[in-house]
């Protein structure tokens, strides 16, 4: 058998090629033996979603598309950290730089680009770096730990995304753009403006009609000097002005070139044997330097190398997202306009939005959207297909309504071939998605979504997905409403309701009742219903363990590497001698590899093992701290008036009072508090959930704040005379919560869904109050400390260990 | 081949997990709501989890640090993501609710 196989090398491991060789195997799995170079260090990643990295959205080992066993399980000998430095295109033979020499009898060439480096004095500086792949990214990051002034040179989407994920990085960043408008490949002035604004207020600077002239420093860069004479400060120079098809090696091997490796419809180059694929090669003129047309281009080469018929490859029509959280721009074909063309533009500076659609002949030939992108991908598949839009135009452009479309999109789905590419981010093809209708029963875009990935990333092929849903299942689609999950339908308040109604008093029965469409539900749903139970029924309803999440069950924090950690309670930050010699001794008889402060002002052993657990509770012999679960977790207190000569008010009595009153608390989520002696609020009150900051003669009550992902400053609830108000008002505001938000849902994020001032007039009758206020303590009353009752119950103490040592019989 | 007396169904909880170690691998036993016991690796295919510690729904057992489903019959890791866990065969004793398991 392995006789007859072909040899095939690939040089570059990058998207377009390892995408060929991917699709190849599809075609052919026996016919070649695979060999394939990479200079990068690591197996085929998403280059794109290197943005994602830097922004927080993804990690770096998420971003890998082919891991090593991929490799090896499709029989590939893989060289990476190898490059190729020289092809014999008479003997067919290349040689890396390592040594290696390889036969082939087809070699593909998918060596992409090299990022374009601005020829200035001083660019060979450390800390003048490109955007291009993982070890760019790395440096970024590590440059951000210690410096601060980063300087992205180049307005372009790469520039941009770079920006977006130094600020996300904490460094200061500015952008340097020779011309006055950002994007202005993408982009109308108008849009770009837009654009600019935006990221302004998202913390990004501005430099613009700038020309950089010199990189200033000793060895590493301090600054950039512009051509008028002025400069900014720079610990980070970041170049994205551009890419050029890295093409050294086939130049040197007398492969015609122009500015890529020139291909013809079939990506073969002049030389026999040999072809190009991705941002090398230059097909009819043009090198591209997106995903989408690589895409294209593999599945011919993969077809004319499987034997397969193909028309070939007749040039791509492409489209732009920005990446860029919070940010929507979309821009298609021909956006500025050229001559004969007629151009429709809708400007809405209140919500912030801009479209414009570029017309000829009566056809779409362009599009640049901003603010609300829903519409992208249906206009980008008008301006491929060409279609005739008389008639249509303003309807087009004030929104695509459901109606007008259906008339168009069916055939124009159905007429696309089954290669094109859908999903740009993922590669996911019409074929594909269609083979998962088909074949594999999914009958919903989440479906779809979980079987191929479409729709998985940035999500702006839904409305595409969503159409070929209905033209391949038709009748058979389901529109899932949006349920808490993918076991129902029904959402978190339907669900509350029904249990309430129907006195549902079990998971099991509710599942049941309710038609939970996958039996025993799944990792989201089981721990909401254990959650809704016992806050509905606290004295009915037996809490199920094994509907909570690992840390709950534990009760602490697993780690990523199996060990767990032991945090014990510390009221408002408050600790003894003897309670700080307790948990040292106990620290060192169980060699704890890590003794650390936490946030929440106490103290955190880390490393426990599983087994150690109940022991290290026992000799502790301290409340838990809670710190794992969807609970009160801290009451963070500053010294206030006891000891600080500002403080008005006793923050410490007042955090204890409030730690002792509400620990043990279930809730949504988690829940912080905070107290602070005075308005300079040293316990940083106002990011809590339920934040008390004392004021002369009282207290200001401030809610749903968070300090997480998403900082949220707390919204005053009221302000108050006396400590049994803050008791009072603190309870039913945590009861209202209690009752009213969903699983998982943060006090910040409920409080903006359901507003302000819907939660102080649910508050703001001294009845109501007193009434969440008896509901709270009743289930407060039924708590009991999780770490004493494992301790002393031997058959929840079991599960700590391993079951008995195994015997062979 | 070896076959090993490792416990009783009694000492896993229903739809909970008890672990034990043979030649350095970590094994998990896991009980379902119908009462049926499966034995995986106790290692999940992604980064190494301990699938002992995550929630069970059915006959999956959800992954403690990233959530991918693991089939406890197969080992097949669900959909979209992939991958296998060696599972073992277990047979339970009908009189006393001894627990075997083939190594
Ligand atoms: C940060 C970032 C964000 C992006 N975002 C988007 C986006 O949102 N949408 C979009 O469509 N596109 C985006 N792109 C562009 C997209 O990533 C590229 O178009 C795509 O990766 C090109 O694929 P390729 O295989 O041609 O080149 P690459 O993915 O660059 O692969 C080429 C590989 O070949 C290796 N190589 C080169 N020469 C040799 C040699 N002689 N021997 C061995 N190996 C060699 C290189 O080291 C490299 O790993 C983005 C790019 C970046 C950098
Ligand atoms: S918040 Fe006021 S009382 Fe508390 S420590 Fe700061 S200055 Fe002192
Ligand atoms: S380690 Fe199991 S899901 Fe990541």
């Amino acid at each position: 058998m392995t006789a007859t196989r072909k040899k095939l090398v690939l040089v570059g491991n990058g998207m377009a090629g390892v995408w060929a060789i991917e699709h190849l195997l599809k075609l052919a799995p026996e016919a070649y033996e695979i060999t394939i170079f990479g200079s990068e260090p690591h197996p085929n990643y998403n280059r794109i979603m290197l943005s994602s990295v830097l922004a927080g959205g993804a990690n770096m080992d998420e971003i890998i598309i082919n891991d090593l066993e991929w490799y090896r399980s499709h029989n590939i000998t893989l060289y990476i950290g190898q490059t190729v430095t020289a092809i014999d295109t008479d003997k067919r033979v290349i040689y890396s730089d390592k040594g290696i020499e390889t036969e082939y009898d087809e070699l593909i060439l998918a060596t992409g680009s090299h990022p374009f480096m601005l020829p200035l004095p001083g660019a060979d500086k450390k800390g003048v770096i490109a955007f291009r792949d993982i070890k760019d990214c790395e440096i970024m990051q590590e440059t951000a730990k210690s410096y601060r002034k980063a300087v992205v040179i180049g307005g372009g989407l790469l520039g941009l995304e770079a920006a977006r994920g130094l600020l996300h990085l904490g460094m200061e960043v500015s952008v340097v753009h020779i011309n006055e408008y950002i994007m202005e490949r993408q982009l109308d002035q108008p849009a770009s403006i837009m654009l600019r604004k935006e990221l302004e207020d998202q913390g990004m600077k501005f430099l613009l009609n700038k020309q950089s002239e010199a990189i200033l420093g000793q060895k590493r860069v301090k600054s950039l000097l512009f051509a008028d004479g002025s400069t900014v400060e720079a610990d980070l120079i970041v170049m994205a002005v551009g890419i050029k098809p890295n093409i050294k090696l086939a130049q040197k091997s007398g492969i015609t070139i122009n500015r890529g490796i020139v291909v013809n419809d079939y990506m073969e180059t002049n030389i026999p044997g040999i072809s190009a694929v991705g941002e090398c090669a230059e097909h009819r003129g043009i090198a591209y330097g997106l995903v989408a047309p690589l895409y294209e281009q593999g599945a011919v080469l993969a077809k004319r190398l499987a034997g397969v018929v193909t028309e070939g490859y007749a040039g791509s029509v492409t489209s732009t997202k920005l990446k860029v959280s919070g940010v929507n721009v979309f821009s298609a074909g021909q956006f500025t306009e050229p001559e004969n063309s007629r151009a429709l533009r809708f400007q809405d500076e209140i919500d912030g939005v801009y479209k414009k659609l570029v017309i000829q002949n009566d056809k779409l030939i362009g599009a640049v959207l901003f603010g609300d992108t829903n519409d992208g991908a249906q206009l980008f598949s008008m301006i491929k297909k060409g279609e005739n839009i008389k008639g249509r135009e303003k309807e087009l452009l004030l929104g695509i309504s459901a109606d007008a479309f259906s008339a168009g999109q069916g055939n124009r789905l159905e007429e696309m071939a089954d290669d094109e590419i859908i999903c740009g981010c993922n590669g996911v093809s019409k074929g594909r998605i269609a083979e998962a209708i088909q074949s594999e029963g999914c009958t919903s875009v989440g479906q779809i979504k979980a079987c191929t990935k479409a729709s998985a990333s940035c999500g702006g092929c839904k409305p595409l997905v969503e159409g070929l849903l209905q033209l391949y299942a038709g009748d058979a689609v389901v529109t899932v409403k949006e349920g808490i999950c993918g076991c129902t339908p029904l959402g978190r308040d339907e669900i509350v309701s029904e249990i309430k109604r129907m006195e549902l008093k079990t998971v099991k029965e509710v599942m049941n009742v309710l038609e939970w469409n996958v039996e025993e539900g799944c990792s989201k749903c089981r721990p909401s219903l254990n959650y809704y139970l016992g806050m509905l029924w606290p004295e009915e309803y037996v809490d199920e363990k094994e509907s909570r999440f690992t840390n709950e069950r534990y009760h602490a924090n697993i780690q990523k590497d199996g060990t767990y950690s032991v945090v014990p309670r510390i009221y408002g930050g408050v600790t003894s001698p003897a309670a700080l010699k307790k948990i040292a001794e106990v620290a060192e008889k169980f060699d704890v590899p890590m003794v650390k402060f936490t946030g929440g002002q106490r103290i955190d052993l880390l490393g426990v093992k599983k087994e150690d657990l109940p022991k290290m509770w026992e000799e502790l012999d301290m409340p838990s701290g809670h710190a794992y679960g969807k609970t009160l977790r801290t009451v963070k207190t500053c010294v206030g008036s006891t000891f600080c000569r500002f403080g008005t008010q006793d923050a410490i009595g007042m955090g204890i009072r409030l730690e002792k009153e509400f620990e043990r608390l279930t809730a949504p989520a988690k829940v912080k508090l905070a107290v602070s002696g005075c308005p300079r609020n040293c316990a940083e009150a106002t990011i809590k959930d339920f934040g008390v900051v004392a004021i002369d003669g009282g207290w200001e009550l401030h809610i749903g704040g968070n300090g997480g992902v998403h900082v949220r400053a707390t919204d005053l609830l009221c302000v108050v005379k006396t400590d049994d108000e803050v008791v009072e008002w603190a309870s039913a505001f945590l009861q209202y919560y209690r009752e009213s938000a969903g699983w998982n849902e943060r006090t910040a994020a409920w409080v903006e869904r359901v507003g302000v001032d819907s939660v102080k007039k649910a508050l703001e009758n001294r009845e109501d109050r007193l009434a969440l206020q008896e509901r709270i303590q009743k289930t407060l009353s039924l708590t009991t400390d999780p770490w004493k009752q494992i301790v002393n119950e031997p058959e929840l103490r079991k599960n700590f260990e391993p079951i008995t040592q195994p015997e062979t019989v | 081949m070896n076959k090993m007396l490792v416990g009783k169904v009694t000492d896993i909880d229903l739809l909970g997990s008890r672990t034990f170690r043979v030649n350095d691998t970590d094994i998990a036993l896991f009980r379902l709501s119908d009462g049926e016991v499966l034995a995986v690796e106790n290692k999940c295919p992604h980064k190494g989890g301990a699938l002992s510690e995550g929630m069970v729904c059915g006959s999956k057992v959800h992954c403690p640090l990233h959530d991918w489903r693991i089939d406890l019959h197969s080992g097949a890791v669900q959909e979209p993501d992939t991958g296998c866990v060696p599972t073992f065969n277990v047979e339970i004793d009908p009189d006393n609710g001894s627990i075997y398991v083939t190594i």
